[in-house]
């Protein structure tokens, strides 16, 4: 078979087809078109169309009415919009905890004794369990009446507090739900990382009397940059995707001080407070500014290791 | 290594770390304890109020038996995994070809799409929320599992692509440079040369994008509603609803929703890990 079209190809110049002729430069869009056309279509075109949809008023059904920047004016003025704003920023920050938290399950699992591959697997169990599963656990968790929170604040006298229907704590209390899985992903990242730190360099700073916090922040820290780098672009991501949790453990509740961009935009878009795909789309657009600074950077730091390559 | 080794620490940091250990798991792993107890005890201990007590007798059999017989979950568990194998699939097949497609070809525009599909994949769900229904709804496909698997195709190929290729840049390129002095066409080449070497890529990803979509929540109840093709995620909701406070039923329920992913993890883990991990290491 290959002397064949080995013969064809260095021998018949002429005869070859246009196919034949420009192989090399038009099979990689044979083979890129079913994903491109896939991912224009759910993907890149519904963004514009979202900017598009959030000049109108729609309640999704009946015709469309223009009413240009009227729902921005509108969201302007939202107190619910600020809410899920503000909690969007504290999800950013506390999320974060994660990769130092990660960090550290990883540094104390990174040892060679005896059954500790399964430990490093259940610990880092959290992470495939769905958010669903994960929300009504928490749920539990925190009952007020019989909730395992409760009973256990409750032997050192507190309590005992409704995490979930107080909105002082509500949000906090989801945050930590997140967490959960959260750390494990980064506690997984770190693993990863810490086997692939040089022992050399370890050595060498060991015998300069580097040790504890010092040889952790200035040697093997340095070392799992390009772990912390995916643990903040997943950590970053995922906060500002909560909607799950929020969904399954408050409802946005109570009095809709858990919301948060993305289960607000639900909320108004779809659910029983009524279809206003418009208004929803407006929100969406403001998350969407707000993830472009992230996707930005990421990118950005991605493009840099290319070039460097 | 770091920290250092606890071979070489004293007995007694030995012995303190080793009963450490166990501990520290029961406490990370303790509201999904908590959760299995509950599945097991039979319904009387709620109604006497012993929440916390261990289980007067072992109620499992009768709980999983009446998750398994007395409500849809059954339909979602199947819904779930119609709509769970066919993404994989679809997913990981266009993410091989473009994968291929932007790790071995130069071209002009090769970086930009790249970064496109790496770009889409962060987007926030909801800027695409209202235009991907509107376009279900036209297609006759909402409420169909169809609707879901095409969108999670669509979506789950921008990772994957960036995934594929990653791995198909670390390929030795004088391979494909040696089959083409041969003049193999360039479609053998993905066949019979580079897809060979895919696999681990392949099962790695299949796994990923498997636990993925099994636990995806948000698409499901913007595409779908009901028991003829509702997912378990979204399906749990409503069994909650038809076994309200009764929580031995819901605690089982919940991890019969959560076994599937977690045991393609302990099946696979090393796969599992390899693909979540890719980029950690340089």
């Amino acid at each position: 078979m290959s002397t064949a079209s080995l013969a064809r190809s260095e021998y018949a110049p002429e005869n070859r087809s246009w196919y034949k002729r420009n192989e090399i430069r038009v099979t990689p869009w044979l083979f890129l078109a079913p994903a491109i056309l896939f991912f224009l279509v759910y993907v890149i075109i519904p963004i514009f169309q979202s900017f598009e949809i959030s000049l109108f008023s729609w309640d999704g059904l009946g015709p469309r009415e223009y009413i240009g920047t009227e729902n921005y004016v509108e969201l302007w003025d939202d107190p619910a919009f600020y809410t899920s704003l503000k909690n969007n920023l504290i999800w950013l920050i506390l999320y974060l905890l994660a990769i130092p938290a990660g960090l550290f399950i990883a540094l104390f699992l990174n040892q060679t004794v005896f059954g500790i591959r399964l430990y490093k697997s259940l610990f880092f169990f959290p992470f495939v369990i769905s958010q669903v599963v994960v929300g009504l656990v928490f749920t539990w968790f925190y009952d007020p009446t019989f909730g395992l929170f409760n009973t256990i604040i409750g032997w050192v006298g507190l309590g005992p507090i409704n995490v979930l229907g107080d909105p002082t704590y509500v949000t906090y209390g989801i945050i930590a739900a997140g967490l959960w899985p959260q750390t494990a992903y980064c506690m997984i990242l770190y693993l990863t990382g810490l086997n692939a730190v040089d022992p050399e360099q370890i050595e060498a700073a060991r015998l300069d009397g580097a040790k504890g916090w010092k040889m952790l922040w200035y040697v093997v820290v340095p070392q799992l940059k390009p772990a912390t780098f995916i643990a903040f672009v997943v950590t970053i991501i995922g906060a500002l995707r909560s909607f799950d949790l929020i969904s399954v453990m408050t409802n946005g509740g109570p009095f809709g001080e858990s919301r948060v961009l993305s289960f607000y935009m639900f909320e108004v878009a779809l659910s029983e407070y009524g279809f206003r795909m418009g208004y929803g789309a407006a929100i969406a657009v403001v998350l969407f500014i707000i993830m472009l600074f992230f996707i930005a950077y990421f990118l950005y730091s991605m493009y840099r290791d290319e070039r460097g390559r | 290594m770091f920290p250092t080794p606890i071979q070489k620490r004293s007995r007694n940091w030995q012995f303190t770390y080793q009963a450490f250990l166990p501990l520290a798991l029961i406490m990370w792993l303790l509201p999904l304890i908590a959760v299995g107890v509950f599945s097991v005890k039979p319904e009387g201990d709620f109604a006497a109020g012993e929440y916390w007590s261990l289980p007067s007798t072992f109620g499992g059999f009768e709980n999983y038996g009446k998750v398994f017989f007395e409500s849809d979950m059954p339909r979602y568990l199947l819904n779930s995994l119609l709509i769970t194998v066919p993404t994989a699939i679809g997913a990981v097949a266009l993410a091989c070809m473009a994968g291929f497609a932007l790790g071995i070809y130069k071209f002009k525009l090769n970086l930009w799409i790249f970064f496109l599909f790496v770009a889409g994949n962060f987007v926030p769900f909801q800027i695409l929320m209202v235009p991907v229904r509107d376009l279900t709804v036209d297609m006759g496909l909402y409420n169909t599992k169809t609707g879901l698997v095409l969108f999670h195709i669509a979506f789950q190929t921008g990772f994957c692509t960036l995934f594929m290729r990653n791995f198909i840049k670390g390929l030795p390129f004088a391979l494909i440079e040696a089959a083409r002095v041969e003049g193999i066409a360039e479609w053998r080449i993905f066949v019979y040369i580079v897809l060979p070497l895919m696999k681990p890529a392949i099962a790695a990803l299949s796994v990923l994008i498997f636990t993925f979509i099994w636990n995806d929540y948000f698409w499901a109840i913007v595409l779908t509603q009901g028991a003829e093709s509702q997912p378990v995620t979204a399906g749990i909701t409503s069994f909650n609803a038809q076994f309200r406070a009764a929580y031995h039923l819901m605690s089982a329920g919940a991890i019969v929703a959560a076994l599937p992913p977690v045991a393609m993890f302990f099946l696979m883990q090393k796969h599992f890990i390899a693909g979540l991990t890719l980029g950690a290491v340089k």
